[in-house]
């Protein structure tokens, strides 16, 4: 509780500096965005301040008001392009500012269309520093100059995924809680979705599963190390999906998933043993070999891209859950906080999660998952660009 | 709904390595060779098998007849035994212990226990252990056709029986793999304290096992990503259905064009967290957003790195969690390849960066099989005995990589075969070895050194007829040894000519192993002693001279006698039927006198020389008990150490002469030597009461080698050592003190002394034919007496 009031005390005063700052340089004059490029999804949050005054409203140049229009009047830009308005927070404080934060998403491979769109819509000329962070803001920070005229600032990812999570927390005490939880995990019939309060959040273990994953041990807000990653990720559930059944889309192969059987394609415990292996405490469901019979030709030709696709996430998720809780052991910590988009839509994985590490560290580890699970990069670059770290 | 979630998660209950339901034909056609394949199944009793997802591994415990040479004294107090002989020396039959291992692929089985049956005679025999994922399916196969009963036996406990009973019973079981290194293969020495280690099996799943004694294993973890999962996601994705060939096209792909690696996210290095740009962010992140066509053999490298990172991860996690540093790697994912092995042992160096080591076993594809034998024998009480390698028996290490010599193409097709015998006696290590732990017998290691393997390689192969000749004369009453010898040649010339393209195929190579390897050899085709007639004429020769020797000793000044007696042990070495310089010049000049073998000696300075140490010390008290290994027989033995042994005992030092249990070249056996100090003793006054007094000790070494493994000696000389306070090892001979033993550091005082008779090797070392090593060496931190420091 008191790192939460601390950090709350920690953002008014802030957001002094913040409005002196304002009349001081161009830090956090409009528009406020923080961005988020990773290998799959770029991430884009955007305040939209409610309280503009009749004097500003004059003094706002053109092309700030049409961008604000564009992104706050639609919920879905070009083709590929998404804001997720059930994300959206209303009213939200910030930097002394009310105003409404937006959440919109948009495939990594359409970044050109994004800054052919800054370039027709003058973005350049708000002479903004845009706060970006992931890969992307290196990878792509010359085609910003370029292709729009901007200069990108460029912070570090796990700086601000941990900032954006820690922030999101504090500001969502009232409305729907951001943090959940599943009660009764090992109980299929009654597994539901739980608020949790999330005080005292240290230590706590941060799983952010995006294209690939990062593990971090977060001990206080300046203070987190990642632990460990793993290559096997969202990136390597669509991928592996694509491949095996020829869908294109992560709402495409979550859909097959939900529909297919993952024990047609998977060796389970009872396969070889014909029931539990007693003598090691396996249960017979557990899955001896993923995938593993698939090494029959007949057992190949008898399953459905549907089976596939739900053995791909079983496999990718337990995988992840496997390493995170043996990362939970070795890092002394009880608490995991699940974040990322592969969990985006996903209540297959984050259920399987649940069950993951309830099950098998007997009830010691809890899995927590947050509402705004891709976003909180993109958040934490936003809150740089209002106060520096 | 929620139902679906209950399955997952890691686990995978092991090694079961899944049926391939694929191939059931049964190849009924092969013809089995018995003589090669299931030898000695006349005698066998205690069957286990172990049936994989590919291959099936056999194992029985069988008695070998063995002829062995046996020296007896003739009674020489009777007038009809005074014989011009010295002693006796007969051949008899002897019954030794063998375990037998066989490696066959799963389409011969049936073939297998057809022939199984028809040749076994034993009766007794009634139930078979069985082991691995495949037991369940052939059940009722072998029941019907060998008519035991087939016992199951857990795998896993199985496979962690087999591996300690390797670790413990073969040198150079483990190995650490390194791609790009000259030797692929670096064989790693064996702590005596196998205890504790992590065994990580690969096969369909994963099972993640800590060990931590004989009878304590716990399963820690595992994961269900493992062979099963490269196997079958790797047959939807390439549509390619065999293992093998999913390696072969993962071996010719490029996993970045199908991964989505760190440089493409970042474009360049993540140099804030010091990831690489080549490091893998996302496996098959590049699959999931283009429209375009993947290559099979990207798509299945892409897979192997995904597989065996996960496993790699996972396995150090354990590792870390546990605190353990010591971890194996098996199962059928791991099984010889090459690939595998890289992959595992990269991933392993990437997550502990450098502080754990992957290690694989030589005779991994064997655990299962050695286990379940193992647990049908417990009555026999295996584990109380020492069991050594049969170089002659066994198959060795094939690498089953495709760029391998095309010889192993062949046979990696058909049969494997790992062979040991049950050991008269108990090894241990000398209690004197300064660090057991990292104690290296031998001084060159030809697996690394490649111009001195294609020199002793070379040596070995052409020795051999001089070999086949002396093998044949040994037996003139036997007409059969000429065939018998032939197929000894056949044997070893193979066995060299393996060696020569997989050089690892036993551990290390080393002239020791060459060595032991023919002598395995020469046993198996029953020419346990060729030497044996020659050892007892030149014992006989050397007898005569002795009291002559002695005498002559007797007069000198101390200071003269001193450097006499080691000229006379150094001169006495120079007779080594062994090296081919020496024997050449023997067979040709049977005249070749002891005085003439002191000229051939090198005049002092000697290429290593701390006689003036040794001589300084002399002058101090005397030891408490000296150790001495000897080497030939004839003149070396009676004419060169006998006396530096009366010196020692007159100084009030105790001796033990340590020699070999078994014959191995001309080098003098525990029995000839018993026989010989006897007989010396009737000379002898001081040696008589060295004997009275058991101020004398003779003890066997419990080898048959040429060269010396200080970490493998029989239990009652280490016993002998501790209770006497040996404080001086003596070395002799370049097998002991060159090949082996001349960097081996031990807690007491020590000498190595010994005469190069080859003049490659002597070339090596920087000095010449009969050039002279004399290594005094005090160990650090204990100074003797007047023992100034010494000079390497």
């Amino acid at each position: 509780m008191r790192h939460r009031r601390d950090s709350r005390e920690d953002g008014e005063t802030s957001g002094d500096t913040c409005r002196k700052g304002q009349t001081q340089t161009m830090t956090s004059s409009f528009p406020w965005f923080g961005m988020d490029i990773g290998g799959t999804l770029v991430k884009l949050v955007y305040f939209e301040p409610k309280d503009i005054t009749a004097e500003e409203e004059q003094e706002e140049v053109e092309n700030l008001k049409s961008i604000r229009r564009y992104l706050t009047s639609n919920i879905a830009y070009g083709t590929t392009g998404i804001r997720d308005v059930h994300l959206e927070l209303q009213d939200l404080t910030l930097c002394g500012r009310k105003g409404n934060l937006h959440f919109i998403r948009f495939p990594t491979h359409d970044l050109p269309v994004f800054l052919q769109m800054g370039r027709n819509k003058h973005f350049s000329s708000l002479h903004t520093t845009l706060c970006a962070t992931g890969g992307g803001a290196y990878k792509f920070e010359n085609d910003f100059r370029t292709m729009a005229d901007l200069q990108l600032h460029k912070l570090d990812e796990l700086d601000c995924l941990v900032r954006g999570v820690l922030y999101i927390d504090s500001v969502m005490s009232s409305g729907p809680s951001e943090c959940y939880y599943f009660e009764n995990p090992t109980d299929p019939d009654h597994c539901v979705q739980k608020p949790y309060l999330l005080e005292n959040p240290y230590p706590l273990l941060l799983v952010n599963i995006g294209s690939g994953v990062s593990i971090l041990a977060v001990y206080s807000e300046n203070n987190y190390k990642r632990v460990t990653g793993t290559s096997l990720g969202g990136g390597t559930f669509l991928g592996l999906c694509c491949l095996l059944t020829g869908c294109s889309t992560f709402e495409e192969a979550l859909e097959m998933a939900s529909e297919g059987e993952s024990t047609r394609v998977d060796k389970l415990v009872r396969d070889i043993y014909g029931g539990d292996y007693e003598r090691f405490g396996l249960p017979g469901w557990a899955v001896a070999s993923s995938f593993g019979n698939m090494m029959s030709k007949e057992k190949r030709e008898s399953v459905s891209k549907e089976d596939l696709a739900r053995a791909t996430l079983v496999t990718i998720t337990n995988n992840i859950g496997s390493i995170t809780r043996m990362c939970a052991l070795n890092e002394n910590i009880e608490r995991v906080v699940f974040v990322g988009n592969f969990l985006r839509v996903n209540t297959l994985s984050m259920k399987l999660l649940a069950y993951a590490m309830d099950y098998w560290s007997k009830g010691q580890l809890k899995a927590l998952f947050l509402r705004h699970e891709g976003y909180f990069g993109a958040v934490g670059a936003l809150l740089e660009l209002l106060h520096p770290s | 709904m929620c139902a679906h979630y209950a399955r997952s998660v890691e686990t995978s209950p092991t090694m079961a390595e899944c049926g391939r339901v694929d191939s059931h034909t049964m190849d009924k056609s092969i013809t089995l060779p018995p003589d090669e394949i299931f030898r000695n199944l006349e005698n066998a009793k205690r069957f286990a098998i172990d049936i994989g997802g590919s291959l099936t591994k056999l194992a029985y415990y069988s008695t070998v007849k063995h002829k062995v040479a046996k020296v007896r004294s003739f009674d020489h107090s009777t007038k009809e035994a005074a014989s011009d002989k010295l002693y006796e020396i007969s051949v008899q039959e002897e019954v030794t212990a063998r375990l037998h291992f066989i490696k066959f692929e799963n389409a011969y089985i049936e073939t297998c226990l057809d022939f199984i049956k028809d040749h076994l005679v034993n009766t007794e025999t009634k139930v078979i252990k069985a082991t691995g994922g495949g037991a369940h399916k052939f059940k009722v196969l072998i029941e019907r056709k060998l008519g035991l009963k087939v016992d199951k036996e857990d795998e896993m406990s199985c496979l962690i029986k087999g591996c300690n009973f390797v670790l413990k019973n073969i040198p150079h079981e483990a190995f650490v793999y390194a791609k790009h290194a000259d030797s692929e293969f670096r064989f790693q020495t064996t702590d005596p304290d196998i205890f504790p280690y992590l065994l990580v099996n690969i096969g369909s799943g994963v099972s993640i096992a800590k060990v931590e004694s004989e009878d304590k294993f716990e399963r820690i973890g595992g994961s269900s990503i493992g062979g099963g999962t490269f196997w079958g996601l790797g047959a939807l994705l390439t549509k390619t259905k065999r293992f093998d060939e999913l390696l072969q096209l993962a071996s010719k792909g490029q996993h970045s064009s199908v991964d989505m690696l760190v440089k493409d996210i970042y474009g360049g290095s993540y140099g804030y967290l010091g990831l690489t740009g080549d490091l893998i962010a996302s496996s098959f992140g590049k699959s999931a957003t283009a429209d375009k066509e993947f290559s099979k053999e990207d798509m299945a490298k892409s897979l192997l790195h995904m597989i065996s990172n996960d496993i790699g991860q996972l396995a150090c996690l354990y590792a870390r969690l546990h605190n353990l540093s010591r971890v194996y790697f098996g199962g059928f994912f791991i099984r010889g390849h090459p690939l595998t092995m890289h992959t595992i042992t990269y991933s392993i160096n990437f997550f502990t960066k450098g502080e754990v080591q992957a290690l694989f076993l030589r005779h991994e594809g064997y655990l299962g099989a050695i286990g379940a034998f193992l647990k049908g024998a417990e009555e026999d009480n295996p584990n109380q005995y020492s069991w050594g390698e049969n170089y002659a028996g066994s198959s060795g290490l094939m690498s089953v990589s495709p760029d391998m010599y095309p010889m192993q193409r062949a046979r990696s097709g058909t049969f494997d075969m790992l062979e040991m015998d049950r050991l008269d006696r108990q090894l241990v290590n000398l209690p004197l070895l300064q660090e057991p732990s990292s104690y290296i017998p031998d001084t060159v290691d030809l697996t690394e050194d490649a111009p001195a393997r294609e020199y002793w390689l070379f040596c070995f192969e052409d020795a051999l007829d001089g070999v086949v000749k002396r093998a044949v004369a040994s037996q003139p009453d036997m007409p059969e040894a000429a065939v018998r010898a032939e197929k000894f040649r056949q044997k070893y010339r193979h066995k060299l000519q393996t060696l020569r393209y997989q050089p690892f195929a036993y551990g290390s190579l080393t002239v020791r192993s060459l060595l032991d390897t023919r002598e395995h050899c020469l046993n198996e085709f029953n020419f346990p002693d060729p030497y044996s007639k020659i050892k007892e004429r030149e014992n006989d020769v050397a007898l005569k001279y002795y009291q002559k020797v002695v005498k002559s000793l007797e007069e000198l000044s101390w200071e003269d006698r001193q450097f006499a007696l080691v000229r006379g042990v150094l001169a006495g070495n120079v007779f080594d039927w062994g090296a081919k310089a020496v024997s050449d010049v023997l067979e040709s000049d049977p005249e070749f006198g002891f005085e003439q073998a002191k000229r051939q000696l090198e005049e002092r300075p000697w290429l290593v020389d701390s006689y003036d140490q040794w001589l300084e010390r002399l002058k101090g008290p005397p030891h408490k008990c000296a150790l001495l290994f000897v080497d030939n027989s004839g003149v070396d033995i009676i004419l060169g150490v006998m006396p530096l042994v009366r010196e020692l005992l007159s100084r009030g030092t105790e001796v033990v002469l340590a020699s070999n249990s078994g014959p191995a070249l001309n080098d003098v056996t525990n029995g000839e030597l018993q026989i010989l100090t006897e007989r010396i003793a009737a000379m002898d006054p001081v040696i008589q009461s060295g004997l009275r007094d058991d101020r004398l000790t003779l003890v066997q070494n419990g080898s048959s080698s040429p060269c010396l493994d200080l970490s493998r000696l029989d239990k009652a000389l280490a016993m002998v050592v501790r209770e006497r306070k040996t404080d001086l090892v003596i070395i002799e001979g370049m097998g002991r003190a060159i090949h082996t033993n001349y960097f081996a550091t031990l807690s007491c005082e020590s000498l190595k002394l010994a005469v190069i008779k080859n003049s490659w090797l002597a070339d090596r070392l920087g000095g010449k034919l009969f050039s002279v090593v004399f290594k005094y060496e005090v160990p650090a931190g204990k100074p003797s007496q007047e023992a100034a420091v010494l000079t390497p």
